[in-house]
């Protein structure tokens, strides 16, 4: 074995795979700072006037203030969901265990092309397409399974004799629950919120079949890209890759990821 | 801090884990005030046994009563005893402070007098100035001392420690042991310590209770427990010892297994099985003397202690006062007195 050798072999690899990746943002950043009226690269010149249309064209602004509202309800009925079933899972003994933890991690493995079709058809009954809050609904059974998998794995490593010990000093269930337990769980808690929001935020499909005429962000880019190519929806998607990553530190200095699962 | 220490009677206790049987039955009387030390090797229940008191475990039977008062069904909450647990189970996301008031505030005292309290109790484990330190800026045996004090900042009925020093070097678990012992008596507070040492329960306590396979084998104080233990298990769990079988061939004198007829002092019946016991530190010259080949002989400073093959095939430890090793395969001679040597 020559784990410098390896080392310097893996380090190689995964620069290149991580330059492969970014390799898009290197031209749509410069497009979206474009003076030239059509998508080209390298731009001709700079100019701000594309994030200029993006901020005055009150549909963007529209889209993407739902977009936001509808990422963060999405956040809090995951949690308000998942922390429990994710309780229930990791401590819980019961018959069917194993069958309910599948089923929240279904719609991981359903295509979901599938599941929006089949919401579709559902919502269309309940008179929920177009309304916001039904795709709030969709929204969180796409970001159930992220919330689960995250709080699960801050469960398996929870110390329990933390509980025993602050009910031991007096606490109820209640008082351990809130003032031990979930503030412990507090960096999972974040991740898990913050997965659910970006899950939802970046969401096309489900949005296509369900939003009707209330447009979120990646549908209003989506029929932008059908309408019209212009350098607009370059800014729109720098200014979305901006968020997400501000969401993803966030996650990386408050919130911890399955990495816990490992050890 | 005005003490309410109760004192503690289990009766009957059984409690199974599928097919293992963790507590057989086990009966103990705790007086206020006491220090008794739970001693027995891993999965001979004792932690078990800590539990139920805990109320963190139900018993299959038995009860629990402290003070007279019947707690066997109890939640914990409610049973004010302070446990201190074997990692210490601090809590990571409060001070040193915090983790001291957590008692108090789900006891719903006033402010000022958790304040006050806290200080007191740190105070105590000499931990004044520690308050806004989170636990894991402290060491292993400044957390201990942490839990410690939150285990007693509220005035408990008991205080239960569960291997509480079994992560700690030597000399640092030296000076908690007497910590702990100092604490104990100042505060009277009944005290159940549990652990696996029996070095750490001679020096603690007040009586030792020896448990083997989920049973109390003997509960005796600590001279008596090295002593006169009342069995094999006992004599060989706690100390070091030379233990053989035998049969009281006339009063005043024994047949071992082995042949060897042993002078003793203990008025058992002639025809009655026995077993014997003497302690390494015993010998010396004495009306049994034995003549044995040095097989082994180990420097330790204070003593040196010897294996010796003597005849019959009977092997004996002996512990001597410290000077020059013999000659491995050289012959002595050790003899121990009747009154030295232990029947059960």
């Amino acid at each position: 074995m020559k784990p410098n050798g390896n080392r310097r072999l893996l380090v190689a690899l995964c620069t290149l795979i991580y330059v492969f990746l970014m390799l898009p943002l290197v031209v749509v950043f410069p497009i979206s700072l474009s003076s030239a009226p059509y998508m080209q690269f390298p731009p001709p010149g700079l100019s701000t006037q594309w994030y200029e249309r993006y901020l005055d064209d009150p549909q963007w602004i529209d889209a993407t203030v739902r977009s936001l509202y509808v990422g963060g309800a999405t956040a809090v009925l995951a949690l308000l969901l998942g922390v429990p079933l994710a309780f229930s899972l990791a401590r819980g003994r019961y018959a069917g265990r194993i069958a309910v933890d599948r089923l929240a991690l279904a719609p991981l493995i359903v295509p979901v092309i599938i599941l929006s079709v089949g919401l579709y058809g559902l919502f269309a009954k309940l008179k929920l397409i177009g309304e916001w809050y039904g795709l709030v609904v969709a929204h969180t059974v796409l970001a159930l399974p992220f919330v689960v998998l995250v709080m699960m794995a801050g469960l398996r490593d929870f110390d329990r004799a933390l509980e025993q010990a602050a009910e031991g000093l007096g606490a109820s269930r209640l008082q351990t629950l809130f003032r031990v337990t979930l503030p412990l769980l507090r960096p999972s808690l974040v991740s898990a919120g913050l997965l659910a929001f970006i899950s939802s935020f970046d969401e096309l499909v489900v949005a296509l079949f369900l939003a009707g005429p209330n447009m979120t962000l990646p549908k209003k880019m989506f029929d932008n890209i059908l309408m019209e190519i212009d350098p607009t929806i370059a800014a729109v998607s720098v200014m979305q890759i901006v968020l997400v990553s501000i969401v993803l530190v966030l996650i990386g200095r408050f919130g911890r990821g399955l990495q816990g699962s490992a050890r | 801090m005005a003490s309410r220490s109760a004192d503690l009677r289990v009766e009957g206790l059984v409690k199974r884990f599928g097919e293992v049987v963790a507590l057989d039955g086990v009966s103990l009387d705790i007086a206020s005030g006491e220090l008794l030390t739970i001693l027995g090797p891993s999965g001979s229940g004792k932690t078990t046994l800590l539990k139920v008191v805990a109320g963190f475990e139900t018993p299959d039977a038995g009860s629990v009563r402290v003070d007279g008062t019947d707690i066997t069904t109890l939640p914990p909450a409610r049973r004010d005893i302070g446990m201190v647990f074997q990692n210490y189970a601090l809590f990571p996301h409060l001070t040193v402070a915090r983790n001291v008031a957590f008692p108090l505030e789900m006891r719903n005292v006033g402010k000022a007098e958790i304040e006050r309290r806290v200080a007191e109790a740190l105070e105590l484990v000499e931990l004044e100035g520690y308050g806004r330190r989170l636990p894991r800026q402290l060491s292993g045996g400044q957390q201990q001392r942490v839990a410690l004090a939150r285990a007693i900042v509220f005035n408990p009925r008991l205080l239960l420690l569960d291997e509480p020093f079994g992560a700690l070097d030597r000399k640092l678990r030296e000076t908690m042991q007497l910590e702990v012992r100092r604490l104990q008596r100042r505060l009277g507070l009944t005290t159940i310590f549990i652990t696996h040492d029996q070095e750490e329960a001679l020096v603690l306590s007040d009586r030792i209770a020896v448990m083997n396979k989920g049973s109390i084998e003997q509960v005796a104080s600590t001279t008596e427990i090295y002593e006169r233990p009342a069995n094999d298990f006992v004599a060989d769990f706690v100390g070091e010892s030379n233990i053989f079988h035998g049969t009281v061939t006339e009063v005043g004198s024994v047949t071992l297994d082995s042949g060897r007829r042993l002078l003793i002092a203990h008025p058992a019946s002639v025809g009655s099985r026995v077993g014997v016991l003497m302690r390494p530190e015993r010998f010396g010259r004495g009306a049994n003397s034995f003549n044995g080949e040095v097989k082994e002989a180990v420097y330790l400073g204070s003593s040196i202690k010897l294996r010796l093959a003597c005849d019959a095939g009977m092997e004996l430890i002996v512990r001597q006062p410290s000077g020059a090793l013999p000659a491995i395969g050289s012959r002595i001679s050790v003899g121990i007195e009747p009154e030295s040597i232990h029947v059960f």
